[in-house]
């Protein structure tokens, strides 16, 4: 019996018809063609996030961002307008690579006022101009005019960095994010500036990845221990319903309960819970930035439920937002580095601290998240392992997972259209005003 | 013999666990890994009893310019956030089942 109200049509996956209900094919994550296609035509083609402008904190701020499964190095700079741009990390002279530092295929970041190359000292401006050409009365012709950096579409949305390979983007980024350019705008993102940022290689497609953060079936149960034990059969054996799942195509949203900070019972959770007044879903302690959460941007809590502990947006195609009821937020992305295995970040974004006390609750949160990070991150080599071997490969999906069903549907329409779709078929038609 | 670590007068006894006065996550979760339940225990149980009294005096410091032996308390509590799933959780170092599975810290607040 559902605890909580679902669509008229009975299911949340039946709210949308044209997904199906069937058993789905995992195929789309291993198999080597598919995985170059979505290379192809999602990530090639998609504005995706790289960062923060937090990280860019003055004129001459850099980080570079790797990204080998599509063979490309950017930089992103803030330069001298303070205009966030992104290059391409090459040299113009003879194709060294421009920013590194000692491991070329490392990222890294800094703060400079020129980039130099080191090369022959060929240097570029932070707009990506060229000034400085050593020995340039040698060169023939040299047009410095022409020879600035490669620039790659950058744009910045609520203080999230995003850029896109395509040389000429279908989309502007605020197209592309859709509804949820206004939906989740307004967050006090920019307030929340104290970082924890962890990442991990993790031995799955990029897809199972994202399946295991928009469905919380599994919480209960693969993360069973991490509740007090009473607590956690009791979770156990209700299971998860979600309070609200909404496609934004290919976009999509969850919305959990988990209202339990500070928990109705201090019995209900660990010792070091009540000590410091924290634990997963972040300080219990709301910070001022998010006024009682009496602001939060439209399509944040939709069902307005009081049991209400957190959202969970899942940015096309790789990036997710999660803004908890304990005023902070929580980031993920997922870069695609083979069929079988994909390089995830996560980034934990707090309101500094004023105090020792908030402080240490802001370090335990951190704590006690990466310990489910790492359960989820090996059970994901096990799926994925298994998966492979093809033993069986059709899979069921219940409705609690609708997200998932979406998500591998969402890539398989655009791998087909070769682009993004126009539209999907799952999808109420746009009723023109 | 290097000299004990510096804390405050109040919390001195706790210089017997200077290991854990550690700057960074990655520091702790090692250190995490490579100890014990029982000496992960040993910490729990030495600061939990008096953690409002060690909290409270912290905060009565500027967060932005702790002195040295705050900072050094504030490191135990970081280990003991560390340690504490360790303890009341799994009953092991490590994460049950997370296997080969690791985390690289990118950026971390600094004390």
């Amino acid at each position: 019996m559902a605890h909580f109200p679902k669509p008229a049509e009975g299911s949340w996956t039946q709210h949308y018809p044209g997904l199906g209900t069937g058993p789905i094919s995992y195929r789309d994550s291993f198999d080597p063609d598919y995985w170059q296609q979505e290379i192809d035509s999602i990530f090639t083609k998609e504005w995706l996030c790289v960062g923060r402008v937090e990280q860019l904190s003055r004129v001459g701020s850099y980080f570079t961002k790797e990204f080998a499964w599509a063979n490309r190095s950017l930089v992103i700079v803030k330069d001298q307008g303070e205009t966030i741009r992104a290059f391409h990390n090459i040299c113009r002279h003879r194709g060294n690579k421009l920013v590194w530092h000692d491991y070329p295929g490392e990222e890294t970041s800094g703060y400079c006022r020129q980039f130099s190359c080191k090369y022959h000292a060929w240097r570029y401006a932070l707009d990506g101009s060229l000034v400085f050409v050593q020995q340039e009365e040698e060169f023939f012709d040299l047009d410095k005019e022409n020879l600035g950096l490669v620039s790659v579409a950058c744009d910045v949305w609520e203080g999230f960095i995003f850029v896109n390979l395509d040389p000429q983007p279908s989309q502007t980024l605020t197209e592309a994010l859709g509804d949820l350019a206004t939906g989740l705008a307004g967050y006090p993102y920019g307030e929340m500036t104290q970082r924890y940022s962890v990442t991990s290689k993790i031995n799955s497609n990029w897809k199972l990845f994202i399946d295991a953060f928009v469905e919380f079936y599994h919480a209960p149960i693969l993360h069973q221990q991490q509740s007090t034990s009473e607590e956690g059969q009791k979770l156990a054996a209700f299971g998860f319903e979600g309070l609200h799942y909404e496609l934004f195509s290919p976009h999509s949203m969850v919305s959990s309960w988990g209202g339990m900070s500070p928990p109705a019972d201090p019995r209900m959770v660990k010792p070091m819970e009540n000590f410091l007044r924290s634990g997963l879903f972040g300080p219990w302690d709301k910070p001022a930035v998010v006024n009682n959460n009496e602001n939060l941007p439209p399509l944040v809590n939709p069902s307005g439920h009081r049991a209400w502990g957190i959202d969970s947006f899942l940015l096309w195609p790789n990036f997710m937002i999660l803004i908890w009821e304990t005023g902070w937020y929580l980031t993920y992305s997922y870069w695609p580095d083979s069929p079988s295995s994909h390089t995830f970040e996560s980034s934990l974004y707090f309101v500094p601290p004023e105090t020792s006390s908030q402080r240490v609750a802001q370090e335990y949160a951190f704590s006690v998240f990466k310990e489910f990070a790492l359960q989820d991150a090996n059970t994901l080599e096990a799926t994925q392992s298994m998966i492979e071997t093809g033993v069986v490969d059709t899979f069921v999906l219940n409705d609690q997972e609708v997200l998932c069903r979406h998500h591998h549907a969402a890539a398989r329409e655009q791998v087909a259209a070769g682009r993004r779709p126009d539209s999907y078929p799952w999808m109420p038609a746009e009723v023109s005003a | 013999m290097s000299a004990p670590l510096a804390l405050p007068e109040e919390f001195a006894d706790l210089a017997q666990f200077e290991d854990w006065a550690l700057e960074t996550w990655r520091e702790r979760y090692e250190k995490r890994l490579a100890s014990t339940v029982d000496e992960m225990q040993a910490l729990y149980d030495a600061i939990t009893p008096r953690i409002e009294e060690i909290l409270s005096y912290c905060d009565r410091h500027d967060l932005a310019d702790l002195p040295d032996d705050v900072r050094n308390l504030m490191f135990l509590l970081f280990s003991l956030c560390e340690a504490s799933l360790p303890v009341e959780v799994w009953r092991q170092p490590r994460v049950p089942d997370s296997g080969a599975a690791d985390l690289t810290m990118v950026a971390e607040p600094r004390l």
